[in-house]
């Protein structure tokens, strides 16, 4: 038989016929692994987690015309910078001056979709979402000074440039004129509330002016790196329009999820620390409780050397044991919190088992060191005392 | 060439002389017992003569090699190649086998060989039980084991200290049965012990008291193959 399958013999039998002993070690290891792969797992979820969380709070980027206005073909050059999965929404927008009963008000035409995607927050008081042509969401600032209300008919106006000079000379002037219904009331406790929203169609329809937008909103699920990152390729790529940060959006978001993954590492080291703490008292009570026995081992011929490797190697097999159980329980874990906490599930990441099941040997070793290293220094004539 | 001779030592802890001038031969083959009461320095020449302790003075050789001047590294590997120990307590490792305990001295010494192991078992009786745990074993089962590991590596010397202090009668007998068959094989056996029907059935008797060899006798009637006077 090779040393060396005595050496596996040695080791399994004595964690597997002194499993009652072995257990609490095994234990602690288990849970210290649990939650290192658990909280791991979190530390790299968070930002995908929280990016969706602070969608819900707008548009994180903006889109400009580099010189004045811009078309709906630099719009989509901008987003195509953009992979299709992190792109949650995008509302391109138009604002023209109109009138209705003869006041100035002015009208944003918009994707209503892609509004709805980017501005999440949005509050709709009265009425529903707009929707189609024809329709107008008014802010609650523009219905309230025109006393209107959901279902109102009512007339936009407005002015082209070519009758703009007319006016100017007092003379006759043909506005362009349509008819809308008031379909929702559109409440954020912003300048949002000051305008009227209307379909681009409707707006191009109203001016007579096709294919130029003053501003693009983009919500984008990335974190701040990445978006910046997103930006400077757009600018790079599309000439027609400018990419900005929205960094109210970027900057907050930014400093709590380094709040939380900062958080999140701390509790991560405390729990190694503990793990550390936990498995060097119980090898330490495993090597009290086995002074005869080493003793006898050295008695017949074990050096300090065959010892370190006896018990390192029982540490690392607890170890590896503990890193396996640590892997799957960690995963479970992990999706728990995510769906408490977030709603939504943790994706699985492979390369966390072999790292945990490393680091939980490791951890293991370095933890059995003191105990090991006083293993060795045991008298191998207490066997022949009759102790 | 004595296989074992110790000359003029002293084991001294503070006032306390453990062994006082203590001088003594054994020859290769031979079997020799120690009695004395507590205290009175079995324990300490033991240690000594089983290289787990060193003298404070004097010499110890060991098949000509002073092992009073040894470091202990050295001191383990003359353990492991020269000296099979046998225990009062038996000391087997709990969680192994008979066979795997007799495997572990062999591991130590050089490589594992399970069949040479139970062929080791075989020689103290005890082939039927290889795979039992000590949990399972009798007392003298166990003893049989601890002089089975004592004896895979062929050592120049058994030691055995009180080895027949926790068996009953029978088990006493078997044990000491095997010791005559060791010493006919020609292995050299130092047996520290109380009882005197185990001392005396050894070819030479040493009594210490208070630290010095204070009788030696030669049995007459030893019935041994070996006798050490022929």
């Amino acid at each position: 038989m090779k040393k060396r399958r005595m050496f596996i013999r040695m080791i399994t039998a004595s964690l597997m016929r002194r499993r009652s002993r072995m257990v609490v070690a095994l234990l602690s290891i288990a849970i210290g692994a649990t939650i290192l792969s658990g909280l791991v797992s979190i530390y790299y979820d968070v930002p995908r987690q929280l990016g969706a969380e602070f969608r819900n709070y707008g548009a994180n980027m903006i889109l400009t015309g580099t010189d004045g206005r811009f078309t709906g073909a630099d719009v989509e050059a901008g987003k195509g910078q953009i992979p299709a999965s992190e792109l949650v929404g995008a509302a391109p927008y138009r604002y023209e001056n109109v009138r209705i009963r003869e006041n100035p008000v002015v009208a944003a035409g918009t994707d209503p979709e892609g509004a709805k995607a980017a501005s999440p927050y949005w509050l709709i008081d009265d009425g529903e979402w707009l929707k189609s042509s024809g329709e107008l969401l008014l802010g609650a600032k523009v219905a309230d000074s025109f006393r209107l209300k959901v279902g109102e008919r009512i007339e936009v106006s407005f002015t082209p440039e070519s009758e703009k000079l007319k006016a100017a000379d007092n003379e006759a002037v043909n506005d362009n004129v349509k008819e809308f219904t008031v379909v929702g009331i559109l409440k954020t406790g912003g300048t949002e509330e000051e305008y009227a929203y209307m379909t681009y169609g409707d707006l191009e329809e109203l001016t007579g002016v096709k294919d130029v937008f003053d501003a693009a909103e983009l919500s984008v699920s990335a974190a701040s790196d990445k978006l910046k990152d997103y930006a400077a390729r757009i600018n790079a790529s599309a000439p027609g329009v400018h990419a900005s940060l929205v960094k109210r959006v970027t900057a907050s978001e930014t400093t709590v999820l380094s709040k939380l993954q900062a958080l999140v590492l701390l509790v991560t080291i405390v729990v190694l620390a503990l793990t550390m703490i936990c498995v060097a008292t119980t090898m330490t009570a495993v090597v009290a409780e086995r002074r005869k026995e080493i003793g006898l081992r050295k008695a017949i011929g074990a050096s300090d050397g065959s010892i370190i490797k006896e018990f390192m190697g029982e540490s690392m097999l607890l170890g590896l044991l503990g890193g396996v159980i640590g892997s799957v329980l960690g995963y479970v874990f992990a999706q728990q919190v995510s769906v408490r906490v977030f709603s939504s599930s943790i994706s699985f990441r492979p390369l966390l088992v072999p790292i945990t099941i490393i680091v939980s040997i490791v951890v293991t070793g370095l933890s059995s060191l003191m105990p090991i290293k006083s293993a060795t220094e045991v008298d191998p004539a207490l066997v022949l005392k009759g102790e | 060439m004595s296989l074992l001779e110790l000359k003029n030592v002293y084991k001294i802890y503070g006032e306390l002389h453990a062994l006082d001038d203590v001088s003594l031969k054994v020859e290769k083959g031979e079997w020799v017992s120690i009695m004395g009461p507590s205290g009175s320095g079995k324990s300490t020449m033991m240690n000594i003569i089983g290289c787990m302790d060193k003298p404070t003075k004097g010499e110890v050789l060991l098949d000509g090699v002073d092992i009073s001047k040894e470091s202990s590294k050295s001191l383990t590997t003359i353990r492991r190649d020269k000296i099979g120990l046998i225990f009062q307590q038996f000391h087997l490792v709990n969680y192994l086998t008979a066979v795997e305990n007799v495997m572990l001295a062999q591991y130590y010494h050089s490589i594992p060989d399970e069949k040479e192991a139970l062929e080791a078992l075989e020689r103290v009786g005890l082939a039927g039980r290889a795979k039992h745990l000590p949990s399972q074993l009798s007392g003298g089962e166990q003893q049989r084991v601890c002089v089975a590991r004592a004896l895979i590596n062929y050592p120049e010397i058994i030691l055995a200290d009180e080895p027949t202090g926790n068996l009953d009668e029978a088990n006493e007998e078997i044990v000491v049965d095997l010791f005559h068959k060791l010493h006919d094989d020609g292995t050299t056996l130092i047996v520290v012990t109380h009882d005197p029907e185990v001392a005396e059935v050894a070819q030479r008797r040493l009594v210490l008291r208070n630290g010095k060899i204070a009788k030696e006798v030669v049995n007459e009637h030893f019935t041994g193959k070996i006798r050490f006077n022929d």
